[in-house]
């Protein structure tokens, strides 16, 4: 007897794991960012992009709010702001 | 071609015949020839595979668990540690429907360590999905792995088969062996198609997550399978016996069963020294028989029952033990009768672990006490003077 334990890829996504955080959210301040792109390659859900310095965003709907960007960024340029905040 | 060849080398002359795309495996005690001869028939160009050396058991299993994902038939083995290494991975492979053949050649488990055989590795691992059978003899391995191949890929199973072997009396032993040629193992066993398998071309999820609304099932389909192998493996028998000529055995093996009265039940290599002390006790008139369990998971209960249903006195010997309850076989045995009209005296006995000697005496001794009352859980051939020491507090 079989069940069906394979799916199509990218079909976790209906699972929105940024109601997961528990109160602070990443804030790119998009000032002093030379454009490294080292908070998008450690990222451990993979939700952060961008394209030049200063372009740097992320994706809420899935980002858990662990902070390790904001802990890496070399300039500080992430910023750990209460949930509530409106960017 | 009859050979006079050792056990681990037969194995891996098994194994090479049935054309493995990957083998990746980990040196341990009993078990490193099988390995070694594979590796060096790789490197001899005679046996075309990809041979990964990997790090430790667990990337072993994993290594295999990646090949067979992608449709490419793999191999490895293991022992003790090792084996239980590879455990967190043996699940997943169960639980993901991947036909991998590994060989388990027994040993004890540590501590304290012991290089030297019994079944504690391959019971550690009785409840993951893998099918086990247990070889008496190295004959018995090499038509196991053969027949292994073809029962994990059936795709009405696809679940991975580990076939057991005794470390030592049976790896390291020499027989006499038969095995097939090249073209028969073909035919017998087809190149391995999956229908779900990792395509670049085809993208698809394996080892997603099931929430409390799916797992279940998925374990319930296991348990059916194999509820299943129990009507398939006769058929996959049936073509086994054709393609190489042979009668082999793949649930129980009967010996002088027709008008026995008691009856020892076991498991691998110790069944070779039982039929030798049945001959001899019924060349002395005492109705003795013995009967072997080849195929563990699935546990053919309806035979078994069947076999000892009309006996007299049953005596279950185990060479692993759940500590802190009985003899794993022993339970299980057990359980078949509750509740029968109809039932024999059964008496439990741990034996061999370690490799602690199991002699003609011992299996004797065994036999006699199955005239007296039930014993759950006897260990035999203690070490009297070893235990005279010992700290005990009832």
């Amino acid at each position: 007897m079989f069940v069906k334990i394979t799916s199509k890829p990218g079909t976790t996504r209906g699972n929105e794991t940024g109601s997961w955080r528990m109160g602070t959210k990443p804030k790119f301040l998009r000032k002093n960012c030379i454009g490294c792109g080292l908070c998008a390659l450690i990222c451990p859900e993979g939700v952060i992009d961008g394209k030049r310095k200063k372009t740097y965003y992320c994706d809420y709907n899935y980002c858990k709010g662990c902070g390790i960007c904001a802990e890496e960024c070399p300039k500080k340029d992430i910023l750990m702001v209460e949930e509530e905040e409106i960017i | 071609m009859r050979e006079y060849l050792e056990g681990s080398i037969a194995v891996a002359r098994a194994v090479k015949l049935c054309r493995p795309g990957v083998i990746s495996a980990y040196p341990i005690t009993p078990q490193t020839h099988i390995v070694e001869e594979l590796a060096s028939l790789t490197a001899s160009s005679q046996l075309k595979t990809e041979f990964i050396n990997v790090e430790s058991e667990h990337s072993a299993a994993s290594v295999v668990l990646g090949s067979l994902a992608a449709g490419v038939r793999a191999y490895t083995a293991s022992s003790s540690q090792g084996l239980l290494l590879m455990g967190e991975v043996l699940y997943n492979i169960a639980g993901l429907r991947l036909p991998l053949v590994l060989t388990c050649a027994n040993r004890a488990v540590s501590a304290p360590l012991s290089i030297w055989n019994d079944h504690q590795d391959s019971e550690a691992l009785r409840d993951s999905g893998v099918i086990q059978l247990y070889a008496e003899n190295i004959q018995e391995v090499v038509d196991l792995h053969l027949f292994a191949y073809r029962l994990a890929e059936d795709p009405r199973i696809l679940l991975p088969v580990m076939v057991c072997m005794d470390g030592f009396v049976l790896t390291h032993a020499y027989e006499s062996v038969d095995l097939p040629e090249q073209d028969q193992v073909d035919e017998f066993l087809p190149p391995l198609e999956l229908i779900e398998k990792l395509d670049p071309f085809k993208p698809l999820s394996m080892g997603i997550v099931a929430d409390a609304r799916f797992y279940m099932e998925t374990r319930y389909a296991i348990q059916e399978t194999m509820k299943e192998c129990l009507v398939i493996m006769p058929e996959l028998k049936k073509d086994f016996n054709k393609a190489f000529n042979r009668d082999i055995k793949i649930f129980i093996e009967e010996y002088y069963m027709e008008d026995a009265e008691k009856v020892l039940v076991t498991r691998g290599s110790v069944a070779g020294t039982v039929k030798d002390v049945v001959d001899e006790m019924r060349a002395e008139g005492q109705k003795v028989g013995m009967l072997k369990i080849i195929s563990y998971r699935p546990f053919p209960a309806e035979a078994i029952y069947n076999a000892l249903k009309d006996l007299y006195a049953v005596g279950v010997l185990d060479r692993a033990i759940s500590l802190g309850s009985w003899g794993p076989m022993y339970t299980e045995i057990k359980a078949l009768f509750h509740g029968k009209d109809k039932f024999p005296k059964i008496s439990g006995f741990i034996g061999g672990l370690g490799q602690r000697d199991i002699t003609r005496d011992n299996i004797r001794d065994m036999y006699d006490k199955l005239d007296w009352g039930e014993v759950p859980c006897e260990f035999i051939n203690l070490n009297r003077e070893f235990l005279i020491g010992a700290r005990k507090y009832t």
